[in-house]
C-alpha cells in the first residue's frame, strides 16, 4: 500500500525523498540494454528484474524519462478493441493498471470513467455493434447503447438531431479509465532502480555493434556499452533504430497533437470520443479538458503544433458541447506516433539475433505500457515470445496477416 | 496555412493536397519474390531527413513529386513526375516496371 503520502502527512518531520536515486556510473556492458524510457522500457526493466530476476539492465534515454510520447498521450485506457488478439491483449493490461498503484506504491491516480465511443453513421453503428459482440465474448464489459441511455450517462452531450452529424449510437465500456501517466513513467522506474536497474538519461544510441546476426553492443554518445540482448522501445524514432539494425518497417511517424482547456469545475465524468469528428475529450483532477483529435496529414519528425488542427478540433468540441464557446485552450503540445498501416503494434523478435522491438504504438500505446513491459521481460527471460504477443510480430508483413484495428484505434486512442 | 506548390496549380493550401508516400520503384510484379512484394507493400525508409514523396492536389486529381524536410517541415522543391519517370510504367502481366 502506498503509505507514504499518509506518514508525510501524519508524523512530524516525516519527509518524502527523491522518486529517483542519483544516477550510477555507466558500466561497460549489461546482460539487457533498453534503448528508450518511456513507459515501455522502464516497465520492461521493471518486469524483468521482477518477474525474472535480471538486475544487470540499463535503460538509456536520449532525453528525460517519460519525455517521449509517454508524457505527451491523452491518458485513456481501455480493452474494447475490436479483434480477438486485440481484446485480450490490451484487457490484460487493463488488469494490471487496475492493480499498479499498489504493485509500484506509487500513486498514478487511476480513474476509472467509463468510456463512450459515439457513432454518428450507420457504418460506425455496425463497428460497435461488431466490437461490442467481440468484446463481450471475450468477457469485456462493453455495450451499444442508443440516445436515450447516452443522454442518462452522459447529459451534457449535444444529442440534439439539428446538427451535421447527429449522434445515433454508442459504444460504452465501463472500464475505459485516465491514469496521470507522469506517474506511470515514474513508478515503474522507481521500483526498477530499486532493484538495482541503472537509469541514464541524455544517453543517445547513435548505432549498433552486431556481428554473426547477433546484437553485441550499442554504441553511444558516452561510448559503447556490451549487451547480451537489447531492446529498442523508442515509438517516433522506431525506423531510425530499425535502420541501424539493418532492417526496415512498417511504419510512418506522424505527428499527433493534443491541447488541454482551462480548468473547469468538474462536470464530465466521463471519457468521450467520436471517430466520425475526430476528437476524444475527459476531465482530469486538476479541472482542465484534455482534447485530442487525427493524427497530422503527413509524416514529420517533429512535434511542432499547427493551428489548423485546434482550429478543427475545436470546432467539433463545440458541436457535442457547445456550452464551453467561451473556454480557452491554455496549453498545446504533440507527440511523434509511430504509425502502422494495421493499427497494431510490432513486438517481439527481429532479424537480429537478442535484438527485441517494442514499436509501432502509433497513437494507441500508454495503456498497453504495462502488459507490454510484462510480456516483452517474458519474452526476454525465457527466450520464448509468449502467446499473447506471437499475432503482433514483425513476420507477419511477409505473410500479409496483419491485425486490423483500425476500427477501434484509429481516433479514440 | 501552411502552402505547398503546386506544380501544375501554383501555390495551394497544404489542406488541398495529400501525400501518398515515398518515391519508390515497384518490382517486377511478375517475377519478384512474395517477400520482395510484401516489402514493397509495407516497409518504408521513413527517414529523418529529405525525402522525395509522391503528392496530389485533390481537386485537380493532380500527382507530383515533392522534396521535403522530415525534420523542419520544410518543402524544399516539387515538380512534375516527367522529370523522373519520361515512360509509363507499364503494370501489365509480365510487362517490365521501369
Ligand atoms: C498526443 C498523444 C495522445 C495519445 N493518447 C493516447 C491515449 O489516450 N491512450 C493510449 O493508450 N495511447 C495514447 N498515445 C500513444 C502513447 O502515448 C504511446 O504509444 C506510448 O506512450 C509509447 O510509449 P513508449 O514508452 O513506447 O515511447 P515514448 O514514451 O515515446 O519513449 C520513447 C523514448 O525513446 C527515447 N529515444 C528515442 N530515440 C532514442 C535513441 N536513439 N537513444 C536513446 N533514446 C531514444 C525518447 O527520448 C523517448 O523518451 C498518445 C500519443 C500522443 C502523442
Amino acid at each position: 500500500m502506498p503509505f507514504g503520502l499518509l506518514l508525510s502527512g501524519l508524523v512530524n518531520g516525516a519527509r518524502v525523498g527523491p522518486v529517483l536515486p542519483p544516477a550510477p556510473d555507466l558500466k561497460d556492458a549489461y546482460d539487457v540494454v533498453i534503448i528508450g524510457g518511456g513507459g515501455h522500457g522502464l516497465a520492461t526493466a521493471y518486469y524483468l528484474v521482477h518477474d525474472w530476476g535480471i538486475s544487470n539492465v540499463a535503460v538509456l534515454d536520449k532525453g528525460y524519462l517519460g519525455g517521449g510520447n509517454t508524457g505527451r498521450n491523452t491518458a485513456i485506457i481501455r480493452s474494447n478493441y475490436l479483434t480477438p488478439e486485440g481484446v485480450r491483449f490490451y484487457d490484460e493490461s487493463v488488469r494490471l493498471f487496475q492493480g499498479l498503484s499498489n504493485e509500484l506504491d506509487f500513486n498514478i491516480l487511476y480513474s476509472e470513467r467509463g468510456h463512450l465511443t459515439l457513432a454518428h453513421t450507420d457504418a460506425a453503428v455496425r463497428t460497435m455493434r461488431w466490437r461490442a459482440e467481440v468484446n463481450k465474448h471475450l468477457g469485456v464489459d462493453s455495450e451499444l447503447i442508443f440516445p436515450d441511455e447516452i443522454g442518462r450517462l452522459c447529459p451534457e452531450l449535444n444529442l440534439s438531431e439539428d446538427v451535421r452529424y447527429p449522434i445515433l449510437a454508442a459504444l460504452y465500456h465501463g472500464p475505459g479509465a485516465i491514469a496521470r501517466h507522469d506517474a506511470v513513467a515514474w513508478g515503474y522506474a522507481a521500483q526498477a532502480a530499486r532493484r538495482g536497474v541503472h537509469l541514464h538519461q541524455l544517453t543517445e544510441v547513435t548505432g549498433l555493434e552486431i556481428a554473426g546476426g547477433r546484437i553485441r553492443a550499442v554504441l553511444t554518445n558516452r561510448g559503447r556499452i556490451g549487451c547480451g540482448h537489447a531492446i529498442q522501445a523508442v515509438a517516433g524514432s522506431s525506423s531510425l533504430l530499425a535502420a541501424m539494425a539493418g532492417f526496415r518497417l512498417p511504419i510512418r511517424t506522424v505527428p499527433l497533437q493534443a491541447c488541454v482547456s482551462q480548468p473547469l469545475k468538474p462536470f464530465l465524468d466521463l471519457i468521450v470520443v467520436s471517430g466520425s469528428l475526430h476528437v476524444y475529450v475527459s476531465q482530469s483532477d486538476r479541472g482542465e479538458l484534455v482534447m485530442g483529435g487525427s493524427t497530422d496529414p503527413y509524416a514529420l519528425y517533429s512535434s511542432r503544433s499547427t493551428l489548423d488542427f485546434k482550429e478543427s478540433l475545436m470546432a467539433h468540441m463545440l458541436e457535442l458541447f457547445p456550452f464551453l464557446a467561451e473556454v480557452k485552450v491554455l496549453r498545446q503540445w504533440a507527440g511523434m506516433a509511430d504509425m502502422t498501416p494495421d493499427f497494431a503494434p510490432i513486438l517481439g523478435a527481429t532479424p537480429v539475433a537478442n535484438y527485441w522491438i517494442d514499436a509501432g504504438w502509433g497513437t494507441w500505446g500508454f495503456k498497453a505500457t504495462p502488459v507490454c513491459g510484462k510480456r516483452m521481460a517474458e519474452a526476454v527471460g525465457t527466450g520464448k515470445v509468449p502467446g499473447v504477443l506471437a499475432p503482433f510480430a514483425l513476420a507477419r508483413f511477409d505473410d500479409f496477416r496483419l491485425v486490423g484495428e483500425k476500427g477501434a484505434a484509429s481516433v479514440g486512442h | 496555412m501552411k502552402l505547398m506548390h503546386c506544380p501544375l496549380n501554383g501555390p495551394r493550401n497544404i489542406s488541398e493536397f495529400v501525400c501518398h508516400g515515398e518515391v519508390v520503384a515497384p518490382p517486377d510484379h511478375a517475377r519478384c519474390t512474395d517477400a520482395e512484394w510484401a516489402a514493397y507493400v509495407f516497409l518504408h525508409d521513413n527517414q529523418a531527413g529529405v525525402v522525395r514523396e509522391w503528392w496530389m492536389h485533390v481537386p485537380t486529381a493532380y500527382w507530383f513529386i515533392a522534396e521535403r524536410d522530415t525534420r523542419s517541415d520544410q518543402i524544399l522543391r516539387t515538380y512534375r513526375a516527367s522529370e523522373m519517370y519520361s515512360a509509363r510504367l507499364d503494370l501489365a502481366p509480365n510487362g517490365r516496371a521501369t
